[in-house]
């Protein structure tokens, strides 16, 4: 495959080996799950069960009711605490609505199949009912945005020819791509074809980092024992940051840049995390919810770092235990990469399908203080692999002129922080373009109501208008009718008097 | 078993985690290394005087600076040790006589630190080169000082000593030594000016010693020495390509074929490119991020409009060398560059 490029990006130093140095594990249950109800931004499912109530291992929790809602799963065998509000990793200080459960004496995360919910018979099935399936067993992206995977699948774009599975990790640390790309390799190639099956797709391309070579062969081995090669291509992409990023992969592998406005559908290709391939299997051959996920628990506040199979829930301070604890150097918690993970306060925030790594630092975030002015060294534009002007856009934003930021396309910022890691002034960028994206996000919605307020006055200004006129019209009709009655009087004082004439005359 | 760390909560802050790769002042001090070469050509071929021109400058700006910050309310620290005021003086004393009265090298820092700097704003917000507007201040303020030029090594009577040197620069005439006549002379690019308005050929100008092997006694090693210096910055990746190639791509372009047609009607390209201050400003005076261009179009832009204006006013302008006004004027354009010079934004239709 001939390999194209996508502008900027940086190289960072890798730091996988500390969690693949020991080898992939399974962590035991904790004492308490918290599952998160709402997996995605969208709506949270409808609860199923009752406090109290004792579920089966795999049992649903929430029912989804559209493709946007992603329905969640008990891990195991257990009874419902209730609902509960535990710390969420974003925004900072917030809180997520999570089903409590206690695991039962003797459960486990690894428990057997039930045959009722597998899908034996796939290949035969069509895609609406694959995507059904996928929707039921509860599968989202496990790369890090947690995107319904059935809202991925399902949509009126045209065909879709290539399937691309991501297994570019390349973000420092992190490494459960390539812990399970290394144990589970047919699981993967599996899955593509499940998932390739569910959008008709005829090709699929696996991306891996080129230094993982091992892995690239390890993969194409696979294919050949399963006798799929044909329809597999392995690539080895340049370890060059972030080249894992979707539209940048995707840059990488065809030399086509996605829509600013749209999605990789419509240029007929479709872009899916290797985990979430691996999901897809478990769901359609071994009838398993996701349940659980490879999570790398590393840095240097990490005792003894690692890869581990968690369940969802699992909160990360047992994670944590599980490799080691900390170690006396831990500074701070971040749940993701270094480069755009988010820096947690608490480490009670619970594991969720999209949770890929935490990673515990050494090192005390930067003083605000430090930052420079900007000097317009134009080394985030060199590096910008969106081609955005960083600087001219923080510049727009520091002076509050929205207007401008959204001229200069802060709206396609992937804000993968290469910008604020490259700048000399050590300002921190992305946090300028978060807040301008949703000032500009606020805005339009002040606008729409602003709409809407003018719409209402505008109705109500006509109601008055018409009632004035209606009571108005009443009014003088009453006039009239007084007036009409006031002419009848005189008429009757009139024949009255009249009678009395007639009176006085005849007499 | 586990140990719980003393600093819970853990800190927080906005993603990227990973420490910047390099600071202001990292950067600013790179391009003073890298000026260091081609100082030290100016004091062999032109004795003492750039040595003390850049004390004087390198004491005025921090003096200047100081005060600016105080009145502005900013902390003096970090923007006095960030290179950034040192960068001025040396760009600016490179450009002085050498034997310029102390007032010459005082007025300009005042201009390019207090009104060029600091009324626009202070680091990251002046519109204008400071240490050009500095030049193109004394150069317009002291016409007189600012043609007189020391005769390089190994021409007229040899070069004044250090105490010489201070004393001419303290009170602003030569005294008790050789008379200025018999030190001063034209720099090459001054009698190629005047000969060539003169009605004489080139080859009969260059006939004069000031010319040397090359282009221009002296001056050409200053330029090379410039030039090296640029290349190391761009190899640091502390400036950008950009700019300097279009500059000496633009140069060649537009000096290259009038000399073909006529070398003793016109300045050879290698005449333009290593004589005055033309090597200095591509490598070091149009990549000053802050008043030059954003864009890696724009910077393209910046460096050939740069190379037009001087090579305009080297021929047809008032002035033997045009550096800084040309530097100026683009600077004024920037703005203009910047908004028709953006990139195409990913997934943006071409």
């Amino acid at each position: 495959m001939q390999l194209h490029s996508f502008p900027g990006g940086l190289a960072l130093p890798h730091h996988k080996q500390a969690s693949l140095a020991h080898p992939l594990e399974r962590c035991p249950l904790p004492p308490a799950l918290y599952v998160p109800v709402g997996q995605h931004q969208g709506e949270a499912g409808r609860i199923l069960v009752e406090p109290g109530q004792a579920v089966r291992a795999g049992q649903p929790l929430t029912l989804a009711e559209d493709d946007y809602q992603v329905p969640a799963h008990a891990p195991c065998a257990g009874t419902v605490v209730g609902l509960v509000q535990r710390p969420a990793s974003f925004p900072p200080e917030s809180y997520r609505r999570c089903i409590e459960m206690v695991p039962a004496d003797e459960a486990c995360s690894d428990w057997d199949d039930e045959p009722g919910r597998r899908l034996p018979d796939w290949r035969r099935c069509n895609a609406t009912e694959l995507v059904d399936h996928l929707r039921a067993m509860g599968l989202a992206g496990l790369g890090g945005a947690m995107f319904p995977t059935a809202a991925k699948l399902r949509g009126d774009w045209p065909s879709i020819d290539t399937l691309i599975l991501n297994g570019v990790e390349c973000e420092p640390w992190i490494a459960c791509d390539e812990a399970l790309m290394r144990s589970r390799p047919e699981d993967i190639l599996g899955g593509g074809l499940v998932l390739a099956a569910a959008v008709v797709a005829e090709r699929i391309v696996i991306a891996v980092e080129d230094p993982m070579e091992q892995t690239a062969q390890a993969l194409e081995r696979a294919a050949e024992r399963l006798g799929i090669a044909e329809r597999f291509e392995v690539v080895r992409v340049p370890a060059v940051y972030p080249q894992g990023g979707e539209r940048q992969l995707i840059q990488t592998l065809t030399g086509l840049e996605v829509p600013h406005d749209g999605l990789p559908q419509d240029i007929g290709l479709l872009c899916h995390n290797v985990a979430t391939a691996a999901a897809a299997f478990d769901a359609v051959e071994h009838g398993r919810p996701l349940t659980e996920r490879i999570v790398t628990v590393t840095g240097p506040g990490v005792a003894q770092p690692r890869n581990l199979i968690a369940a969802i829930g699992t909160p990360l301070s047992w994670l944590i235990r599980q490799a080691g604890g900390y170690t006396e150097h831990a500074r701070r918690l971040i749940l993701g990469g270094p480069m755009s993970g988010t820096a947690l306060i608490t480490d009670e925030v619970a594991l969720t399908k999209g949770s890929n790594c935490v990673l515990v630092l050494d090192t005390a975030p930067a003083e605000p203080a430090t930052s420079m002015p900007c000097i317009n060294c134009g080394f985030c534009v060199e590096s910008c692999p969106a081609r955005l002007l960083p600087q001219l856009i923080y510049r727009a934003v520091a002076a509050d002129d929205y207007d401008q930021a959204a001229e200069l396309a802060v709206g396609d910022c992937i804000e993968c922080g290469v910008c604020a890691r490259v700048c000399p002034s050590q300002i921190p960028l992305v946090d300028y373009y978060r807040h301008a994206k949703g000032e500009i996000g606020l805005r339009a919605l002040d606008q729409r109501r602003a709409a809407l307020a003018r719409r209402r006055h505008e109705a109500r200004q006509e109601r008055l208008a018409a009632e004035q006129a209606a009571r108005a019209r009443r009014r003088q009709a009453r006039a009239e009718k007084l007036r009409e009655k006031s002419a009848a009087a005189d008429e009757i004082q009139a024949a009255i008097a009249r009678a009395r004439q007639r009176k006085k005359s005849a007499e | 078993m586990e140990h719980q760390p003393a600093a819970m909560p853990f800190a927080r802050a906005g993603a990227p985690h990973l420490p910047p790769r390099r600071r202001v002042s990292d950067l600013m001090f790179r391009v003073i290394w890298a000026l260091l070469p081609a100082i030290a050509a100016h004091a062999w071929f032109f004795g003492w005087g750039i040595v003390v021109q850049v004390v004087l400058a390198c004491l005025f700006g921090l003096i200047l600076e100081w005060v600016m910050l105080r009145l502005r309310a900013r902390p003096a620290q970090p923007f006095l040790s960030d290179g950034s005021v040192l960068t001025t003086a040396l760009l600016f004393a490179l450009c002085l006589p050498p034997l310029a009265p102390w007032w010459v090298n005082a007025t300009g820092m005042l201009f390019a630190v207090v009104v060029a700097k600091h009324l626009y704003g202070g680091l990251g917000f002046n519109l204008f080169n400071p240490a050009m507007v500095g030049l193109a201040v004394v150069i317009i303020t002291f016409p007189i000082e600012l043609s007189q030029w020391l005769a390089p090594r190994g021409l007229g009577e040899g070069l004044p000593g250090l105490i010489e040197t201070v004393r001419a620069i303290a009170t602003g005439h030569v005294s008790n030594g050789p008379a200025w006549d018999a030190i001063s002379a034209a720099t090459p690019l001054d009698q190629l000016r005047t000969g060539l308005q003169s009605q004489f050929l080139v080859s009969e100008i260059r006939a004069d010693p000031v010319f040397g092997a090359l282009v221009a006694r002296g001056w050409e090693w200053v330029a090379l020495a410039s030039l090296a210096g640029g290349l190391w910055l761009a190899w640091q990746r502390v400036i950008s390509w950009h700019a300097p190639t279009a500059l000496l791509v633009t140069t060649l372009i537009i000096s290259t074929p009038p000399w073909l047609l006529a070398p003793d009607l016109h300045y050879s390209p290698l005449q333009q490119l290593l004589s005055g201050g033309l090597m200095l400003a591509a490598f070091f005076i149009i990549t000053d991020p802050v008043s030059g261009s954003a864009t890696p179009r724009g910077k393209i832009i910046f460096g050939a409009g740069v190379a037009l204006i001087t090579l305009a006013i080297r021929r047809y302008g008032g002035f033997p060398d045009g550096v800084a006004f040309a530097v100026l004027l683009m600077n004024m354009l920037v703005p203009l560059i910047d908004r028709y010079t953006r990139p195409r934004v990913y997934g943006h239709p071409r």
